[in-house]
């Protein structure tokens, strides 16, 4: 089994149904490299061994006729560590979580082990989320494994890593406002942000819950389907998710009809890579080849997105993260000094610079005599993208556009520049302000190597295209 | 009443946070139980544990509606949950959900009398919230505070008045009658040593005349009803004095300590808090369709006035017995019990009214609680109206029941008391007395019919007070007169 680093997670489930494969042995093979080749890459913080072989061993323990109701069977899948899993720490990339273990699964952590999934461990990310390069873990940050002098992206840089290194074929990150596709562009993968609503949120760490929304990775499209049927629809444990149409996605994959596909002209605005730029239009040459109709379109509000995307998500990160204070769990610092003392020492250690920035900015966007101008200005601009979004998915089928102004940068290039870093979700933060699903596909490569992801953005719980285009593209090469 | 004040008017507002009394807490499954082992009633919701969501309890928002259409208030068709935003160590998430500026309910009045004139207090909203939890500081001065997150996510409804109110009394008045509708609509128990009611008081004054307010400060701490009559009393003067003296009011927050019988401030209003209200992401808008309200309306009970008026209609008993009867719902509910199965209802008030509410009192139970049944008290009743037993016997029966819980019956049958109606029985003692007693009978028949009543004692006194007083009378009559 010399090739696991290139097994589907379909082939695995499929030989593991079989027989053909053990899980046990898979599970093995995935925390080996996990441990050697993850750990140079620095893409994980806890490695789940003792319950991944646990899994394994109950999943070879199966008769065929169980395994036959597994579609994860025996695949091992990487979680980014803000999103509740017991019995290991959980640490969401930060000091201020010390020692904390969850003591309930996530609802998607469920799902997945009852499709037959195995949880091989807890990926780096940025902490809470909070940036675009994997810089801002305090676990140190990732390397991208195309060129380990770059940045994997971020924030979901370690689960991005791990499926691109051939660690595991699947792996969950979470997007708030690019956090999945930009890592996924940046190292070669597919990223999935579903529409709002679709996953379950329920044992997700919050960042801005009105965005937040874990997401897949994956490195074909069928198995970027297979993961979101096991793991999709309506939990009641989630007021925001939503029940909608489940269909049967990987019965078809084929596109039957001609699309008529947008590129917005906002999405190719000043920063735009030239190689980028030329990815873009060779995608629309394709397309275009393959029989679909590309329009030119406009979305005005493209601009704001930025702006808008920081007042909303800082604003509920400044009340989503007041919970840690010392008090119940993680860190707690001057235990011995007065309650105030307690609380601002333990935050000002814990919590690092990026993260303090967006509690400020979004205390600030929330304080009297601010709120109306910011907080409320920013809800109205957002509905407003909605409604762009929606009279645009009533001329078009799909949105093109780069997932990313540019290809991975370096390490430590944009570290300094909060703004510039900010600046690389401006093409992913509108989808995810409208709540309309997107999916990022490593479509073309720089002439230095480097990846480069394409865009695609589909109405509300218009998956099923995404898929269909996914497959399309990538599989007629 | 103006008078008291020396030229000056209150002005009071209150705020009153009643808990709601559902099985399970407002955002996950979790018991709403006080007193049980700290920390033993939560879960990751209402524990605020990284990535828990709060899933709104569908009985807390019913409970809402109840009191809010009970009052002739609106209940919003949309209304919006809100994190205000606070540090605190029994408030898990550093925020409370509760609800801004789209309550669930608005308006509607809470009106009452006292001294004879009727009032109305006007409401603004009522909305609802998760209460926060414990903290528990040793009394022994250690330096730790115990927390205790039990309460943390028992719904709560925050019912918040105009500045309706006159007078500590006013306030009083306009409290007991909140706790009975609360009560009544068995939304609330009302107890308030449980903190299942509290109450915060605005309060300013302004001189008589004066369309404008004062500058108010609020006053907390208030653990019952007396305590806002005599923290609003005490807050009253002390703005009096310091206007008349020629300062003036801050804006503050006050608590009044109940020990020293003053006022102590907490909070300066630049020290006070930016809540930084914002819509709570993590629930949708809550739906009110108009089937529902009117579901709802349908169900509503009658209320305690509506109720006195009825029964002084249907049953014809005196005012004054039917608002002490429908003081509270389940002594209603008891005096209907008897009445279904008995006819006088002023002789069911007057019992009730005063044996039975004193036994009950003795016990230190509810009356719904009480052991000695509705269908008992009526069989007493009857047999009092019917004259199988005496008024002074009736006590003495309901005395044994309230030991053994027997029923009538049975105590008059074991007891021998059952009245004596017997002609050949009550003569033959009558003639007794007539004889043992002439120079009485002699008096009697001179016209010194005073002496009446002694012969009557004596028979009484002779049965144990079990003959039948009307035949006594009869009896004694007919033998003294022929
Ligand atoms: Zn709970």
């Amino acid at each position: 089994m010399s090739d696991y680093r290139t097994l589907s997670a379909a082939e695995i489930a499929d030989r593991t149904r079989k027989g053909e494969i053990s899980a046990v042995e898979i599970t093995g093979r995935a925390l080996a490299l996990a441990s050697t080749v993850g750990s140079e890459l620095n893409a994980f913080i806890t490695l789940c061994e003792g319950k991944a072989l646990k899994q394994a061993e109950a999943i070879d323990a199966m008769s065929p006729e169980q395994k036959s109701r597994l579609p994860l069977a025996g695949v091992p899948v990487a979680l980014k560590d803000n999103i509740s899993y017991t019995d290991y720490p959980m640490t969401c990339g930060s000091h201020i979580l010390d020692g904390y273990i969850p003591p309930y699964d996530a609802t998607v952590v469920t799902r997945l082990i009852a499709s037959g999934a195995v949880i091989i461990g807890k990926t780096n990310m940025d902490e809470f989320a909070m940036g675009s390069s994997n810089e801002n873990s305090y676990f140190g940050p990732v390397k991208n494994p195309v060129d380990p002098e770059r940045a994997p992206g971020g924030s979901s840089g370690g689960s991005a890593a791990a499926v691109a290194a051939g660690i595991v074929p699947l792996a969950f990150g979470s997007e708030t406002g690019g956090s999945v596709r930009q890592p996924a562009a940046f190292c070669g993968v597919l990223g999935l942000k579903p529409t709002y609503g679709a996953l379950s949120r329920y044992g997700l760490t919050a960042f801005a819950s009105s965005t937040d929304q874990i997401s897949p990775f994956a490195r074909t499209a069928e198995d970027l389907v297979l993961i979101y049927q096991a793991t999709a629809g309506r939990d009641e444990r989630d007021s925001t998710s939503v029940a909608f149409d489940h269909p049967n996605y990987t019965a078809d994959l084929a596109l039957s009809r001609s699309l008529t596909i947008g590129l917005p002209k906002e999405y190719r605005g000043e920063g735009l890579d030239p190689e980028v730029a030329a990815a873009l239009d060779h995608t629309r040459k394709r397309l275009e080849e393959l029989g679909h109709r590309c329009v030119d379109i406009s979305l005005p509000l493209t601009d704001k997105a930025i702006p808008t995307y920081y007042v909303i998500a800082s604003a509920e990160a400044s009340a989503n993260l007041a919970r840690f204070d010392g008090v119940r769990y993680g860190l707690r610092e001057s235990r011995d000094r007065s309650l105030e003392e307690m609380y601002s020492d333990t935050r000002a250690s814990g919590f690092g610079p990026e993260v303090k920035r967006r509690i400020m900015l979004g205390t600030y966007a929330l304080s009297a005599g601010y709120y109306d101008a910011y907080y409320i200005k920013a809800a109205q601009v957002r509905e407003l993208m909605r409604r762009e979004f929606e009279e645009s998915f009533k001329h078009i089928d799909l949105i093109l556009s780069p997932t990313a102004p540019t290809p991975a940068f370096r390490l430590g290039e944009k570290v300094s520049d909060p703004l510039a870093m900010y600046l690389s979700d401006v093409y992913t933060a509108p989808a995810s302000l409208a709540g309309v699903p997107a999916i990022s596909l490593p479509l073309a490569r720089s002439t230095s190597g480097l990846p480069i992801g394409i865009q695609f953005i589909a109405k509300h719980f218009d998956e099923r295209t995404l898929f269909r285009i996914a497959a399309t593209l990538l599989n007629n090469k | 009443m103006v008078a008291e004040y020396d030229g000056f008017e209150p002005v009071i507002g209150l705020e009153v946070h009643a808990q709601l009394q559902t099985n399970s807490k407002i955002f996950c499954g979790c018991r709403v139980q006080y007193g049980a082992e700290p920390n033993s009633l939560t879960c990751p919701v209402c524990l605020g544990l990284p990535g828990a969501l709060p899933v709104l309890n569908k009985k807390a928002v019913e409970y809402a509606m109840r009191m809010i259409l009970a009052i002739g208030g609106s209940v919003r068709n949309e209304s919006v949950f809100a994190r205000k935003n606070y540090f605190y160590p029994d408030l898990p998430k550093g925020y409370q959900i509760s609800q801004f500026d789209k309550p669930v309910g608005e308006g509607g009045a809470i009106e009452f009398t006292l001294d004879d004139h009727r009032k109305s207090v006007g409401l603004i909203r009522i909305h609802l919230e998760e209460d926060a939890g414990k903290s528990l500081h040793p009394e022994s001065g250690e330096p730790y505070t115990q927390v205790d997150l039990n309460r943390c996510g028992t719904p709560l409804i925050e019912i918040v008045s105009h500045p309706d109110i006159r007078s500590p009394r006013e306030a009083y008045a306009y409290l007991v009658k909140l706790k009975q509708t609360l009560q009544y609509l068995d939304v609330c128990t009302g107890d308030m040593e449980k903190g299942h009611l509290r109450c915060d008081a605005n309060v300013s004054v302004r001189p008589i005349g004066s369309e404008t307010f004062g500058t108010r400060t609020e006053l907390k701490n208030l653990n019952s009803f007396k305590h806002v009559e005599k923290a609003l009393e005490y807050e009253i003067n002390r703005q009096i004095n310091l206007i008349k003296s020629g300062g003036a009011v801050e804006q503050t927050t006050l608590l009044w300590n109940e020990k020293s019988q003053t006022a102590e401030m907490m909070r300066s209003k630049e020290e006070s808090h930016d809540y930084r209200y914002f819509p709570e992401p993590d629930l949708v808008t809550l739906q009110v369709d108009n089937d529902w309200i009117a579901r709802v309306r349908a169900d509503l009970p009658e209320l305690a006035e509506a109720r006195a008026t009825r029964f002084v209609s249907q049953y014809g008993i005196r005012e004054y017995d039917a608002a002490v009867l429908t003081d509270t719902r389940s002594l209603a509910d008891y005096f209907e019990s008897v009445m279904s199965e008995f006819d006088d209802g002023q002789a069911a008030a007057n019992w009730i009214g005063t044996e039975l509410l004193a036994a009950v009192k003795d016990a230190g139970v509810e009356i719904g609680d009480y052991h000695v049944k509705p269908n008992h008290i009526a069989d007493l009743l009857k047999r009092v109206k019917s004259g199988q037993i005496s008024g002074k016997i009736a006590k003495d029966v309901f005395a044994e029941m309230v030991v053994s819980g027997d029923a009538p019956a049975s105590i008059i049958k074991k007891k021998g008391l059952e009245q004596i109606s017997d002609n050949s029985v009550l003569e033959p003692i009558i003639e007794r007395l007539l004889d043992a007693n002439p120079d009485n009978v002699a008096k009697y028949r001179s016209g010194k019919t005073n002496v009446f009543g002694f012969f009557v004692g004596q028979v009484m006194k002779e049965t144990r007070g079990q003959a039948n007083p009307t035949m006594v009378n009869e009896l004694l009559k007919k033998k003294l007169d022929g």
